[in-house]
């Protein structure tokens, strides 16, 4: 055994921890990737089915880009405020952590709420995802963005949770690390939502 | 569309089997289960099961567990096989054989979803789970109990599909499951439901995996082992890990839309209402082209650590082998298409996608060439792992040969959906796939139980296997030509086919006298395994960092982490002039605690499969809090490791080397 | 030589961002999104022109993101998360485009009157 391996196996525990965090955000920038196949199938899916309207009105009918706007700009406000929050965590200043979290969880809100909203009203007035191809696909494509939105949100609660109660441990810190990364990817999938369905659809591809 | 009714959903008595031979099917599943489970009871050895086993995060254990849980699903495969073979030969004329057609699609759905998704990735992952930690001197993989899980679901997957012949019945929609014909209006019962949550459940534990894997390859690697000197299998590893994370998610969209058209009347790939069935055709096959590779490529790091160990030879051409996995690799996603030529794409799509899948077929040359250049020249033990990989060398010849030629649209127009296609695929996925995964097991056998497996009935049941496999598949290249298509269970006389299809059947029966062979093999073993132990370590006088442990490994792989400097690292520190270091520094080692929550999580999973299977309201509610509660309970446990300390460390070690040198 | 100074960096995250990424990188999306939703709702460009010109705006804004909030730029060598980034990438305009291209191909055998129609628009591929 080699004097370096030997000095390899006297690892300080802090090593280890530094080791641990890039090996977990590397496992979860990898997850990230596979979500965005996931979305990409979904993509390919509504660009397939998009002209099946099945005699229903178009998307350019159908889609109030006012709403749509709002939603982006809450969406896009909360990825920076995720953004801030992180910039505290890694300068250990856990009330303004837990302020730029709760800040994005609101934003979230609001994004969910109109998304919703939107949902609602397309139901009711006769285009629900039963009505058409296109409509099957627009609300698995949108809908399955607001479940991960959703499921961010909750991460976002439970963390905001343990940081309050445990403070910016190394694995608290690591695992908001996580939950940014989720929720900058969530941004950046309605980039493309918000550019093909709503913006092409408005044009009227 | 009602999505859930009642207390008990669609569940009702009728879901039992009525006829004699789904009755039969369901008793052999309910007596197999309620058997285990006596005899674990009267050997008293649940909290022996539960201790080293079900809460295990060993990779090594769950390797072993995900191997166990293969073969079973092999024999229950073979079954299948045995049956749609026996009902092809004799379903002549007059004769419409013992199989209903309705039952005859049934059991052919569940032989091709239970071989590729229970054997064949279930074989896979245990073999990587045993030995690639060990063979980039890691203790474990990057997220053990995500390994754990991942084990988990694949076995809820698996209890599914098999609870089909119990509770309902399964899919009759082939083992992809088609629409419209996998669509509520032509399959209304729960068949193509349990098909698709089976896999469901078991695609995420596979995409698990493959996170897992990746990140083991890219962060654990020990000091010195940079890319170009990992073994080839770590590479192949590397490589079907990456085909793993980018086309499962394919497959994950592809089975939840074909659900929501069959639970909330959504309308993807309905007929009617603005569909595209096509679509689904071609996500399905996004995924599945790269799935099959997914299952081969490792098969082909397998063959190049054992022909390279048995030539004692260091491998040909390492670069070239590692260029074309990763031209494999690219190319993969770039064939799918050929898969559904004769669906209606124009000349130029067709031409394309055609053109391409002649391509892939040449890094796979490439490599079955440096293979052989390996053996040229060597000083070639034939032991059984080579017998295995020479079968493949025949068996994936004639069948990528007929692949390649099928790659031609025209000539795929002619055999498409033939029974020379299926023909072609058995021998890729059998020569390929199961002769590897065979030849693996038995090479790391030793490494993982201590003992070697009986030679000689090793051979027995790989002559079974090849001649077997080659009478039950020539005839079908004949047959498919003739013009007889897949899945039929009754033809006319005078098509002159049957004499074909009682080779063919005979054919299965000599592969089950294999499969009987490596039963045999495995409790002779057992029984003589006091004369066939391993006791250095190196049984095969091996070439990579497995062989520099204890046969078994012990459980934490390395008491230090080697230091590699060269490829073959193994093969490096056997031969170097170095002098041994004569004191070993130990320092204490964490080492992950049991922990039950894959089990949980996946139990969880499978309740909450079988609510949507059966439309049970409240159920898919438990379930799917049971998952979301589980998981926040694990990811809370901040105490997940416990400490091995340097002294205890020694002391396990020392005891080791007492007992090779017992036997030295 | 020692291995532990460089196995110490190399194993460290080094890509965090700094408050100036966070907060020009928030600057310019908003900016892309407004322009391309001001473009659209007002009809400023020709048809064509529009279409291309959104779709640019769009990936422009994913790069930014990509790079200020995501820190793809940043990793030191090896790059792993960049190079299972432009795999992904890779995947996703394969499966997107060529679904594209094979599904609308499969119109080329519809009924005579509409393969006319198709293949007078389609020349080519």
């Amino acid at each position: 055994m080699s004097e370096t391996a030997v000095a390899s196996q006297r690892l300080d525990r802090t090593i280890a921890h530094a080791e641990a965090d890039s090996k977990n955000i590397f496992g979860f920038w990898v997850y990230i990737m596979t979500d965005c196949v996931l979305f990409a199938g979904l993509f390919a899916t509504y660009a397939v089915l998009h002209n099946n309207t099945f005699g229903g009105p178009p998307g350019s009918q159908l889609f109030s880009l006012p709403n749509v706007l709002a939603e982006t700009l809450a969406l896009l406000t909360s990825s920076f405020t995720c953004g801030l929050a992180i910039l505290s965590a890694h300068r250990k200043h856990k009330n303004k952590v837990l302020f730029w979290f709760a800040v994005t969880f609101v934003l979230g809100l609001v994004f969910l709420g109109l998304e919703l909203t939107e949902f609602r009203h397309l139901d009711q007035t006769g285009n629900s995802w039963r009505r058409s191809g296109f409509l099957s696909s627009f609300f698995t494509l949108v809908g399955t963005h607001g479940l991960h939105i959703t499921v961010g949100l909750s991460w976002m609660a439970i963390m905001m949770l343990r940081v309050w109660r445990a403070g910016l441990t190394r694995a608290n810190v690591r695992k908001l690390t996580m939950l940014s990364l989720f929720w900058h990817f969530l941004d950046i999938i309605w980039i493309f939502i918000f550019t093909i369905v709503y913006l092409l659809g408005a044009i009227g591809i | 569309m009602m999505l859930f009714a009642g207390l008990l959903g669609k569940l009702s008595w009728s879901a039992f089997p009525t006829d004699a031979v789904t009755r039969g099917g369901a008793l052999t599943v309910v007596f197999a289960a309620v058997g285990t489970l006596v005899l674990i009871t009267y050997l008293r050895r649940w909290k022996w099961l539960w201790r080293e086993w079900l809460t295990t995060l060993d990779p090594k254990r769950i390797g072993v567990m995900y191997i166990l849980v293969a073969l079973l699903m092999l024999v229950r495969g073979g079954v299948d096989a045995l049956m749609l073979r026996a009902q092809q030969a004799i379903s002549v004329g007059n004769n419409h054989g013992f199989l209903s057609s309705n039952h005859f699609q049934q059991i052919f759905s569940a032989h091709g979803t239970i071989m590729i998704f229970f054997v064949g990735m279930g074989l896979m992952f245990g073999l990587i789970n045993l030995v690639l930690p060990l063979q980039i001197g890691a203790r474990d993989v990057a997220f053990p109990f995500l390994n754990s899980l991942a084990f988990w679901l694949f076995v809820a997957g698996m209890l599914l599909v098999n609870l089909s012949l119990v509770v309902g019945s399964f899919s009759a929609a082939g083992w992809l499951a088609y629409p419209p014909l996998s669509e509520l209006q032509y399959s209304p019962g729960v068949g193509v439901d349990y098909w698709i949550w089976a896999l469901q459940i078991a695609g995420i534990g596979s995409l698990l995996s493959g996170i897992n894997f990746v990140t083991t390859i890219v962060k654990l690697r020990a000091p010195g082992m940079s890319l170009m000197k990992m073994p080839l299998f770590v590479w192949s590893v590397l490589c079907t890990m990456s085909l793993v994370i980018f086309a499962f998610p394919i497959l994950t969209v592809t089975l939840a839309l074909l659900f929501l058209d069959r639970s909330v009347g959504t309308h993807f790939f309905t007929s009617g209402g603005g569909s595209n069935v096509m679509m689904y055709v071609n996500l399905i096959w996004a995924w599945g082209h790269p799935e099959v590779y997914i299952l081969v490529l490792p098969a082909f790091g397998v063959y190049s650590e054992i022909v390279a160990t048995f030539a004692r030879k260091k491998l040909f051409g390492y670069t070239s082998m590692v260029w074309a996995l990763w031209a494999i690799v690219l190319l993969s996603f770039t064939v799918w298409l050929h898969h559904f030529f004769t669906m209606g794409a124009g000349a130029d799509v067709n031409a394309f996608f055609g053109i391409m899948t002649a391509v892939i077929a040449i890094p796979t040359g490439v490599k079955i060439f440096n293979w052989l250049a390996t053996m040229y020249r060597g000083r070639i033990l034939f032991a059984s792992p080579m017998y295995w990989f020479m079968g493949f060398v025949v068996t994936f010849t004639i069948g990528g040969v007929a692949g390649v030629l099928m790659s031609v649209p025209a000539i795929d127009y002619q055999v498409h959906n033939s029974l020379f296609l299926v023909a072609h695929f058995h021998m890729m996925i059998v020569g390929g796939v199961v002769f590897g995964y065979f030849a693996g097991i038995t090479y790391w056998f030793p490494k993982i139980f201590g003992f070697r497996l009986n030679e000689r009935l090793g051979k027995y049941a790989f002559w079974c296997w090849f001649l077997g496999f080659l009478l039950a598949f020539i005839p079908l290249y004949i047959l498919g030509l003739m013009g007889a298509t897949r899945r039929l269970d009754h033809y006319s006389a005078s098509l002159g086919w049957q004499p074909l299809f009682i080779v063919a059947g005979v054919g299965v029966a000599v592969i089950a006298a294999g499969v009987g062979f490596q039963v045999l093999q495995f409790i002779v073993s057992i029984v003589q395994r006091k004369d066939n132990l391993d006791t250095t370590g190196d049984p095969w006088n091996g070439r990579t960092l497995e062989w520099s442990t204890t046969s078994p490994a012990p459980f934490y792989n390395f008491a230090v982490i080697p230091d590699i400097s060269e490829r073959d690292a193994f093969w490096a520190m056997k031969h170097s002039k170095a002098a041994k270091p004569q004191k070993v520094e130990y320092a204490d080692i964490y080492v992950p605690k049991n922990s039950p929550m894959g089990l949980i999580i996946a139990s969880f999973a499978f309740l909450f499969g079988f609510a949507l299977i059966w439309h049970i309201g409240w159920l898919a509610v438990v379930g799917l809090l049971g998952i979301i509660v589980s998981v926040i309970v694990r990811t809370s446990d901040e105490d997940s490791e416990y400490k091995l300390t340097a002294a205890k460390l020694e002391k396990i070690e020392a005891e080791a080397a007492a007992r090779r040198e017992k036997y030295a | 030589m020692s291995k532990q100074p460089d196995m110490i960096i190399s194993r460290h995250d080094t890509d965090r961002g700094t408050p100036r990424m966070y907060v020009s990188g928030f600057v310019a999306s908003i900016v892309l999104t407004l322009t391309a939703y001001l473009l659209v709702v007002n009809h400023a460009l020709s048809r064509r022109i529009l279409i291309g010109a959104v779709v640019a705006l769009a990936l422009t804004q994913f790069l930014v993101q990509v790079v200020f909030f995501l820190h793809l730029g940043r990793e030191t060598k090896p790059r792993w998360k960049l190079a299972v980034f432009l795999f992904m990438t890779m995947v996703v305009l394969i499966l997107v485009f060529g679904s594209l291209w094979i599904m609308t191909n499969l119109n080329y055998r519809m009924t005579p009157a509409q393969i006319n129609t198709y293949m007078n628009n389609q020349a080519g591929f």
